[in-house]
């Protein structure tokens, strides 16, 4: 096979004393695609996350990116390869302001970042920048603001902007619509759909209609290990798949809806 | 972004002019305690306030530079600014290896490792002979600075040690608004989206580490002059304790905090071990510092600047 694997896991696993959060994970991700992590909670999509970028270490198993074993890199290390992610909860700085926030990361490859006897005026230069990747994501007219002073949907705005700033070559993206209103969601999916262009982008989503519009490829995770990969149709037509989010098996009429929220409906309505 | 009145330069210059004429006013080794105090106290804060690292060992620092400044003008003739030099480079040695140890722990884990190293230096100290032990080492001569100026003139000495509080004080506020105070204060902020915007934090805390036990030590080695005593109360645990006193009554991550803090400290101190409360002492410290911490969370610089936010 001839794929163009940017990243790629190996008989991935991470177990916590007994319990086997990611259970020999084989993953693929293509370069230029945005390939979908979903599962029900708990199936160790986060985990998954957390191993690809060092801030947890496998039990055993190895990661490959571009081809080269980066499994003991520290995750500093992988970030500077070019693997940057974003958190569940959003990340920022919240006491420095936006343009800073975005400065902050432009600043990494300036090599000054160790300079203490300068003064900060140097990373002026960086500003302008800074402010085109701010307007990027519309947040040009509040570069100057207190970053905590922003509503939720636009520090996730700010920082996808901020990881921009990185030009990494594969994004990971830790549910970037949660938590978030029903425009937002919309605002930051189209977002993403434009910053993909040139890039991977690897992202953990619940938000099924996201996943729909823009993932390329799918991976389902369940209990810790891949039930079945593919595209949209293919997986939301998957019995597994819906047995996985409903609890129950595909011929059982009565599905526990309670119990399961909102991503059963979606998937159930497009199974249907 | 720190736009407040406080680093107006206005209010420096109000301040300046004041340090220049306070020891005709008020009595210059007083004033110069003050100064020794406010510069260790500066050097806490900026892992503190601006690092978010909670050393409880900083006394080991102020000790340190003592010791070596202390010994070394004794034994050395060497001239004071070399000595003091000397004190604060030893400092910042021993910054570079405690600190390697620490910031690989976080939070209360942090706070512990450097008091059991603190503590580990405190009773060599005790032991060495170089120290004097329980006496400490006395009669420790101030020397002319440059072979020149007669430092035992305590105006001269006073103006000696301005000096060497300005430079210190500037070190800090630039580091804090450097490329580096910028990336400080993202790991401060968030530290695993520092790390995974590429930063080692570990090597930033590092730096920062060192940089706090060298001035540190630069306010212990020019305590010593001044007092022309190194002792162990300078490495002892209460010192690192005290600090941090300062630093909470003053106002953490403020400039100007630590340096009020270690005035409001040492006026107390002299005040109550001159009279008859002198017993009490420590339980004074102790109801200061519960007031601070459950009435004034942001100390009294914090306090002041709150307060001209809400009415002006």
């Amino acid at each position: 096979m001839s794929q163009d694997l940017i990243l790629e896991t190996k008989n991935l696993i991470k177990a916590f004393k007994g319990f086997t959060a990611v259970d020999d994970v084989n993953l693929q991700i293509e370069r230029g695609a945005i390939h979908a992590l979903i599962g029900p909670n708990g199936a160790g999509k986060t985990t998954v996350f957390n191993l690809l970028t060092k801030y947890l270490t496998p039990t055993s198993g190895a990661l490959l990116f571009n081809g080269k074993d980066i499994t003991a890199r520290k995750s500093a290390d992988i970030a500077r390869l070019g693997i940057v992610r974003s958190f569940q909860i959003s990340a920022v700085f919240p006491n420095l302001s936006v343009l800073e926030n975005v400065r902050v990361a432009l600043q990494r490859k300036e090599g000054n970042s160790f300079h203490f006897w300068k003064h900060e005026r140097v990373l002026n230069r960086l500003n302008d920048k800074a402010l085109a990747l701010l307007d990027d994501v519309g947040l040009s007219e509040f570069a100057h603001s207190k970053t905590l002073d922003l509503p939720y949907g636009r520090k996730r705005a700010l920082e996808i902007a901020t990881t921009l700033a990185l030009d990494p070559e594969l994004m990971l993206l830790d549910e970037p619509t949660q938590g978030m209103g029903h425009e937002d969601v919309e605002v930051v999916a189209n977002l993403i759909k434009r910053v993909s262009a040139g890039r991977t982008i690897l992202m953990v989503e619940h938000n099924l209609h996201v996943v729909a519009k823009l993932a390329d490829r799918i991976t389902v995770l369940q209990r810790g290990a891949i039930l079945t990969e593919g595209d949209y149709a293919c997986v939301s037509a998957d019995p597994r798949v819906r047995e996985a989010y409903l609890g129950v098996a595909d011929d059982e009429p009565a599905a526990p809806v309670a119990a399961v929220g909102v991503h059963s409906s979606v998937i159930a309505g497009v199974g249907a | 972004m720190n736009t407040s009145i406080f680093t107006h330069s206005k209010l420096n210059l109000v301040l300046l002019l004041l340090a220049l004429v306070a020891p005709f006013v008020l009595y210059p080794v007083f004033l110069m305690k003050v100064l020794c105090f406010a510069l260790f106290a500066c050097a806490f804060n900026l892992l503190l306030g601006f690092a978010g690292l909670l050393s409880f060992g900083h006394a080991v620092f102020l000790g340190t530079g003592g010791y070596v400044t202390g010994y070394l003008m004794i034994n050395t003739g060497i001239t004071p600014e070399l000595g003091i030099l000397a004190g604060t480079v030893a400092a910042g040695l021993i910054g570079a290896l405690y600190g390697k140890l620490a910031v690989r722990r976080e939070g209360i884990y942090f706070a512990m490792v450097t008091l059991a190293l603190a503590q580990l230096a405190f009773f060599f100290y005790l032991q060495a002979p170089f120290t004097g032990g329980e006496d400490g080492l006395q009669g420790v001569p101030r020397g002319h600075l440059f072979g020149v100026i007669d430092l035992s003139d305590n105006l001269q000495m006073y103006f000696f040690v301005l000096a060497i509080f300005l430079f210190g004080f500037w070190l800090i506020q630039r580091t804090v608004h450097s490329p580096f105070g910028q990336v400080l204060k993202a790991i401060r902020e968030n530290e695993p989206r520092a790390i995974s915007l590429g930063y080692n934090v570990n090597d930033y805390k590092w730096v920062a580490f060192i940089i706090s036990a060298a001035l540190a030590g630069l306010a212990g080695s020019t305590k010593t002059l001044v007092f022309q005593l190194a002792s162990l109360t300078d490495v002892h645990w209460h010192m690192s304790g005290e600090v941090v006193l300062m630093t909470l009554v003053g106002g953490m991550g403020t400039l100007f905090g630590p340096l009020v803090g270690a005035a409001a400290i040492v006026t107390i101190q002299n005040y109550l071990s001159g009279g008859e409360l002198g017993n009490y002492i420590h339980i004074i410290m102790g109801a200061i510092f519960v007031i601070c911490v459950l009435a004034f969370r942001n100390g009294i610089v914090g306090q002041f600047r709150k307060v001209l936010k809400q009415n002006f």
